[in-house]
């Protein structure tokens, strides 16, 4: 477990050198939240409103992760892992641990921005448990995909055909969520949703970590 | 101390290693020459454990490659990348390569590993300022680390102009000492120089293996009746 931990640390120093994973994320999540907001009847944006912070939450989420796995493979850094004496498995803890990191850094700088867009109170508890609970899954999911799409020529598309039709169902539970908490809906109303968002997570979570070192080596 | 038994790699349906056998000796240096496309880098990193093979067995200082991390900890590898990542210092690097191969007393094993590489000016340096020979060196470095028995260099030539291709190799003849050693190279002189056995690879097999002494004027025929391709 020590190098998960090791590989997540080097992880958090490239990224503070490059700034290159959460800047891309903010830009994309907020650049997409503003053209919804000015794209949106403003009759139907407080409804919509979930939706579209899982949109940009998903879209940024996938152009971070792609990202990871491009840096990762430049100059054959994903080799240089491959190499050291330690199980896959734990290679695919520090990635899913830094890609966790990095995607709910971002998603909670993103939040008050569009508490502020949709007039909504600055802290959202949760809202934040919501995005904690989801983005374990996502970048689960995510980084296997990664994986896969980085030894293929067309990495940019790959990831989405890969990640979305597999995530929906994480993602309409993560709207779902999202949209009680933000009509103050009581737990009762989310609690089966969070609880599909908890057993994707568990399912998705294992199955990647057992498939990973296969995608590594093929 | 390797050893090779009819090792095949298959990508979709085309076969890039076939039946190959093979045993290295310890303590001796196997030069893999052969031209693009004949396998010679899917062999390498196939001994570094990197891609499975598909069939056959290799068994790297009497462990089955099946074992993983206790084989890779007997590997140092050297490709045609230096396997750094370019945001990080060279010492932040070889740190986090220490880390990763528990190198006891790391920080002095770097400090010696960077002055007898005579990257001790650069560590601060990102690698993505450095030189390819320096980044060379310091790949060198972090591939010696954990004092590894078998080292698999994989042209560390390329992308190197002829002077610091010079340098690489009188650091790597320096370093091999009484290591196992398997490389590939498109340097001929300096591979048959370093080489105790030769082996040319065309399409995926063995098609010449020679040990020393070798006749560099005569080499370049060999190569070209094995393998149809001037060197």
């Amino acid at each position: 477990m020590r190098k998960a931990l090791v590989i997540i640390w080097k992880d958090i120093l490239a990224e503070a050198r490059a700034k290159d994973l959460l800047t891309s994320f903010l830009l994309y999540a907020l650049l997409a939240m503003l053209i919804f907001y000015f794209a949106l009847n403003p009759e139907i944006v407080d409804d919509a409103a979930a939706g579209v912070l899982w949109v940009a939450f998903t879209f940024a989420g996938m152009l971070g992760l792609s990202r990871s796995f491009f840096l990762e493979k430049e100059r054959g850094g994903i080799d240089g892992l491959m190499l050291c004496p330690v199980e896959r498995e734990y290679v695919f803890l520090g990635k899913v641990g830094s890609g966790f990191l990095f995607m709910f850094v971002a998603e909670l700088l993103i939040m008050p921005v569009f508490s502020i867009f949709m007039n909504l109170p600055i802290f959202m508890p949760r809202l934040v448990l919501v995005a904690f609970l989801a983005t374990i899954g996502f970048v689960s999911l995510g980084t296997l995909f990664a994986a896969m799409a980085a030894n293929t020529r067309a990495q940019e598309l790959m990831l989405p055909l890969l990640f979305l039709p597999t995530a929906v169902p994480l993602i309409i539970a993560a709207v779902q969520c999202s949209a009680a908490v933000l009509t103050g809906a009581p737990w009762g109303d989310m609690l089966s949703w969070l609880q599909m968002i908890v057993a994707f997570d568990a399912i998705f979570f294992v199955l990647a970590l057992f498939a990973f070192p296969y995608i590594l080596e093929s | 101390m390797i050893e090779i038994e009819d090792l095949g790699k298959v990508f979709g349906s085309r076969w890039v290693l076939r039946g190959l056998n093979l045993r290295v000796e310890k303590g001796t240096t196997l030069t893999i020459l052969g031209p693009n496309g004949s396998g010679k880098t899917t062999l390498l990193k196939v001994l570094a454990t990197l891609l499975k093979p598909s069939k056959g067995r290799l068994a790297i200082g009497g462990r089955d490659s099946k074992d993983g991390a206790e084989v890779r900890r007997l590997l140092g590898f050297v490709g045609h990348e230096a396997l750094l990542y370019e945001d990080l210092t060279a010492l932040e690097n070889l740190r986090f390569y220490a880390r990763m191969y528990d190198v006891p007393a790391a920080e002095a094993r770097i400090k010696t590993l960077a002055r007898e590489m005579d990257v001790v000016p650069y560590l601060g340096e990102k690698v993505r300022t450095l030189s390819h020979g320096l980044k060379k060196r310091v790949s060198i470095a972090r591939a010696l680390l954990h004092d590894p028995p078998v080292m698999l260099l994989d042209e560390p030539e390329t992308a190197l102009d002829q002077k610091a291709t010079g340098i690489l190799f009188e650091t790597l003849e320096r370093f091999v000492g009484q290591r196992t050693v398997v490389m590939t190279t498109h340097n001929l002189e300096r591979g048959l120089k370093m080489a105790d056995r030769v082996i040319i690879l065309s399409q995926g097999k063995i098609a010449f293996e020679g040990t020393k002494p070798f006749d560099p004027a005569t080499f370049p025929e060999t190569y070209f009746r094995c393998t149809g391709a001037p060197l």
